[in-house]
């Protein structure tokens, strides 16, 4: 290791090579820098993921996630949630909807592609078939818009 | 991603670098010409121009910032930094006289950064460069603020106003 390499180098009086060996250090440390950077603001993104998605990741963005950044992720996601339980006097609130103040509850959406049945609060069962159009309440949507799925219509 | 929920690390306000800023860690890539004051054995490598084994005391070569900052000390005994053309004193006169007319992004696209970063290479000249940024800074600032509020055929207002 350079430090050692440098007291050792001072220790036998081959104090000429303590200008290269500083040389080296510095490198080490700008890899260490790059690196550390780089996987820092990989993070950043990751997280932003829980914001852009929801809470499950779309396979093909796991697909390029190391085991250790999924881990990370699903402990956010716990975080996120425990706090979000805890807001509105233990109510809970999930702030993730509606990040823009809505103008009306329920909203016109058309089905851009399939995705099968899903279910809204009062029991009803929609089938999102390719094309379809539903009226739904907005919050429900949001997260499907989000990905894709359902596209927002505005006459 | 450019949504509002990525926030990377912004970089460092002044002289200072944030360690972990994308933008800083760019920045100080760039490079610096610099005169060596002490010999470096067994890294000619590093020098293209010769074949020797060693770099001999009193190499003109270039390093990047994030080298020479690193091997920089106070009483020079290891290097002494160049200042670029931009910060010396010739363009210093050319952007104190008018700061609008200069291609800022020609000059290497970092003026401003860069130019906060030579301030830790202890030059006589310091407070002259810093002076020279901030009054640049100011002299283009409302060129800039009209330019990024006009630049699209849209109603802007709404950026301007305080609610």
């Amino acid at each position: 290791d350079p430090l050692t390499l440098h007291s050792s180098a001072k220790a036998e009086g081959r104090s000429d090579l303590i200008a290269s060996i500083k040389l080296r250090h510095c490198c080490l440390l700008r890899n260490q820098r790059c690196v550390t950077a780089y996987l820092y603001d990989r993070l950043l993104r990751i997280r932003a993921l829980r914001w852009e998605y929801g809470s499950v990741l779309p396979a093909n963005v796991r697909f390029h996630m190391c085991a250790e950044e999924v881990q990370w992720f699903s402990q956010y996601k716990k975080s996120l949630a425990s706090f979000m339980r805890s807001l509105g006097g233990g109510e809970g609130l999930d702030i993730t909807q509606d990040m823009k103040p809505p103008k009306s509850l329920y909203i016109e959406v058309r089905c851009l592609k399939d995705h099968g049945e899903f279910e809204i609060d009062d029991g009803t069962v929609i089938l999102l078939k390719k094309n379809s159009q539903h009226f739904l309440p907005r919050w429900k949507c949001e997260q499907l818009i989000r990905q894709g799925v359902l596209e927002h219509v505005m006459s | 991603m450019d949504t509002q929920s990525y926030l990377p690390v912004q970089p460092g306000v002044g002289m200072q670098e944030n360690f972990l800023s994308l933008d800083d860690i760019l920045l100080s890539h760039e490079r610096l010409p610099i005169r060596t004051e002490c010999a470096f054995p067994r890294l000619g490598y590093l020098e293209k121009a010769t074949d020797a084994q060693d770099i001999p005391q009193g190499t003109k070569m270039e390093l990047p910032l994030w080298l020479s900052k690193g091997l920089y000390e106070r009483k020079r005994r290891v290097l002494s930094v160049e200042l670029p053309k931009v910060y010396r004193e010739g363009w210093r006169t050319v952007f104190n006289a008018d700061p609008n007319v200069v291609d800022l992004h020609k000059m290497g696209p970092y003026y401003y950064g860069l130019g906060s970063q030579m301030l830790h290479f202890d030059s006589p000249e310091n407070p002259e460069i810093a002076q020279t940024l901030l009054q640049t800074f100011i002299g283009r600032f409302r060129r800039n603020m009209d330019s990024s509020q006009n630049a699209y055929n849209e109603d802007t207002s709404a950026l301007a106003s305080c609610q």
